[in-house]
């Protein structure tokens, strides 16, 4: 708001990029994740264990998984606030097809294509029609979750197929969980696809200034309802793992889970308005967040008590850097 | 612009009409004035958190943190109560405290412009863990809190009962707050234009910051009328019901970009659903019904705004014979 007030400084001459990447945000978010951790393990005698460290991970991988994706329409200038539902409904397509008797693989297919088409949804509605985003999915918010709650009422879905307790609950190889190693892979495609392709500058461009992007002949639309696309299909993972992990479906399954998503994309650095961030810094907020929720979880803190931190730290990275910037002034 | 508006309205009075002659054509009981009053009565709460909303609307803002706000206020209300503290004073004191949370809000939007999802996001999470630490999670229920607390919105006055009347006195209110005073062209003026906004001498943060204030002070006062309605105070009452709010004021037609519409719109946007909310259980359908059925009628009433807003640009010169 106040853009049009303030003038602009360029620089003589470019800092080099080593000292760039010290001062960068990622740079000291590694430092506090780094120094939570150390802080931790005085905290708690049981914090350095490794399988302790490895359940610790499931407080963090389900929603850093929607968080990368979530990052990238973030910086595309657009917001999903309906993720958490879509977990609910993809949920409750599984719980009813499991019900019905399908495998393994079909279940992960129907999550995933719950997810993709309700992505398809809100993308046919932002991209396509030119509706705002966040009104958009506050409106499926309340849709996805709504027809989750038609469908089950008070009750729940709890059978599943044995296999299918894989996702959430199995090890790759000695602590590194399914969910683990599915995070890691998934952080390296998002980090590839955003940093190292033509799609990846295209979202950069659309959220720094859609109308140049399209005049520079990026189709902004298709790369926004893409993007949307790609939201549901992470929100479609991530319900196969919560599912998987919980053994059960109920309406309420995720509540909540878009605040702690759209903190860890903040957290880690990306820009509210869209135009700047990256994955890395996604992935350090994802540890971060993770280590913080363990850490007080040693300590007996209550989770609404963590929520508050939660909350804390949304405003709080947000707010620092800009009375740092007001306070030099 | 004013006749499209006109339009608009006349549309969800058309809209309201028509979903009480369906409801009247299979049970009429519902259509009468004793029930509708106390339909009106029953959504009075959301009309209130609604103007609230509305006018941080205008100013391009949204407040998520209205129910939080809500929730502590009631609690801290119940609990004065319990300790003695007279009802004059406890209704001063929420709608000031609710104004303080509301404040905060406005404070993080107008000095550190910090988007005001994030800051309403962040601050509706802290709100209610406020009241977890202040409550240990206890409930305060109905036999802790005293006669007079719990009377006074259900007291009947004229043949309303108070909490109707005081829905009314707040749309009353805000009709003469948002035409008739500088502050209420201000709220346009910054939604529609922020930079004309300034060029006119309108701050533009210090004019969200009041709207916050304003859905602050409101979200308290209400607060107290829903823990003394329903004679119950814990941490999650009212959650989620902000999506009902930010749902009355979107299907009421204020552009969520801001700038644009009306109290009147936004006060049939929160009376349609309260409308559906009483009646879905009388048609006989299940409640888990409405959360689906209010969310798609947020995307209805988007896609309604989409169209009456109509192309972003306009061909001025169509061909060189027009005016020559």
């Amino acid at each position: 708001m106040t853009a049009h007030t303030q003038g602009r400084v360029i620089p003589d001459r470019l800092t080099s990029p080593l000292a760039r990447a010290l001062r960068s945000w990622e740079a000291l978010l590694l430092l506090v994740a780094v120094a939570i951790f150390i802080a931790n393990s005085f905290a708690s005698p049981y914090f350095l264990d490794p399988w302790n460290l490895s359940d610790a991970s499931f407080n963090f991988t389900e929603k850093a998984m929607i968080a990368f994706a979530m990052a990238m329409l973030i910086i595309a200038g657009d917001i999903d606030l309906s993720v958490a539902s879509i977990i609910a409904l993809a949920s409750t397509v599984m719980g009813a097809a499991a019900l019905a008797g399908a495998d393994v693989p079909v279940l992960v297919g129907l999550g995933l294509g719950t997810g993709l088409l309700c992505g398809a949804f809100n993308g046919l509605l932002v991209a396509g029609f030119g509706l705002p985003s966040i009104v958009v999915t506050i409106g499926t918010m309340s849709l996805f979750r709504g027809i989750s709650y038609i469908v089950l009422g008070d009750q729940a879905y709890t059978e599943y197929p044995k296999g299918f307790g894989y996702f959430g609950q199995g090890y790759v190889w000695w602590v590194f969980s399914f969910e683990l190693v599915l995070f890691a892979v998934m952080a390296v495609v998002f980090g590839l696809l955003l940093h190292k392709t033509n799609f990846g500058r295209a979202t950069y461009a659309i959220g720094n200034n859609a109308t140049a992007a399209r005049f520079s002949g990026i189709r902004v639309d298709r790369i926004r309802f893409i993007l949307f696309l790609l939201t549901g299909l992470c929100s479609g993972i991530a319900a196969v793992c919560l599912t998987s992990r919980l053994g059960s479906t109920r309406p309420s399954i995720g509540t909540g889970y878009e605040l702690e998503v759209v903190t860890m994309v903040v957290l880690g650095g990306v820009n509210i308005l869209g135009g700047s961030g990256s994955i890395h810094g996604v992935v350090i907020a994802a540890f971060v967040m993770g280590l913080v929720t363990f850490g007080l979880g040693l300590l007996n803190v209550p989770g609404i008590v963590m929520s508050i931190i939660i909350g804390l730290l949304l405003i709080g990275v947000i707010a620092l850097p800009r009375l740092w910037r007001m306070w030099r002034k | 612009m004013s006749a499209l508006l006109k339009s608009r309205e006349a549309i969800l009075a058309l809209a309201i009409a028509l979903l009480l002659v369906v409801i009247a054509s299979r049970f009429p009981a519902f259509v009468t004035p004793g029930n509708l009053a106390s339909v009106f009565t029953d959504t009075s709460p959301l009309i209130l958190l609604a103007l609230g909303q509305m006018v941080v609307i205008l100013t391009k803002c949204i407040d998520l943190s209205v129910t939080a706000n809500l929730a502590l206020c009631g609690m801290i209300a119940a609990l004065m109560n319990g300790a003695g503290v007279p009802l004059p004073l406890i209704l001063l004191l929420v709608v000031a405290l609710g104004a303080v949370l509301g404040a905060v809000n406005g404070l993080l939007v107008w000095k550190l412009d910090i988007p005001s999802i994030v800051v309403t996001l962040g601050t509706m999470t802290i709100y209610r863990g406020i009241i977890f630490l202040l409550t240990d999670g206890k409930w305060v229920n109905a036999h802790q809190m005293s006669e007079g607390f719990k009377a006074f919105p259900r007291a009947v006055f004229l043949g309303l009962p108070v909490m109707a009347w005081i829905a009314i006195l707040g749309i009353v209110a805000f009709v003469l707050l948002v035409n008739r005073t500088p502050l209420g062209r201000a709220f346009y003026a910054v939604g529609g234009n922020p930079h004309a906004a300034v060029y006119t001498g309108i701050s533009v943060g210090r004019t969200q910051f009041a709207a916050f204030v304003l859905s602050g002070a409101l979200a308290g006062f209400v607060g107290y009328l829903w823990v003394a309605r329903y004679a119950v105070a814990y941490v999650d009452i009212a959650s989620g019901f902000e999506l009902d709010v930010v749902a009355a004021c979107v299907i009421g037609g204020i552009a969520i970009a801001g700038g644009a519409g009306s109290v009147a719109g936004c006060v049939m946007g929160a009376l349609f659903l309260g409308i559906m909310k009483n009646a879905l259980p009388v048609v006989g359908i299940s409640p888990f019904w409405q959360m689906a059925i209010s969310g798609a009628a947020i995307l209805i009433a988007i896609a309604f705004n989409a169209r009456g807003s109509g192309p972003k640009g306009r061909l001025i010169l169509k061909t060189p014979e027009v005016r020559a």
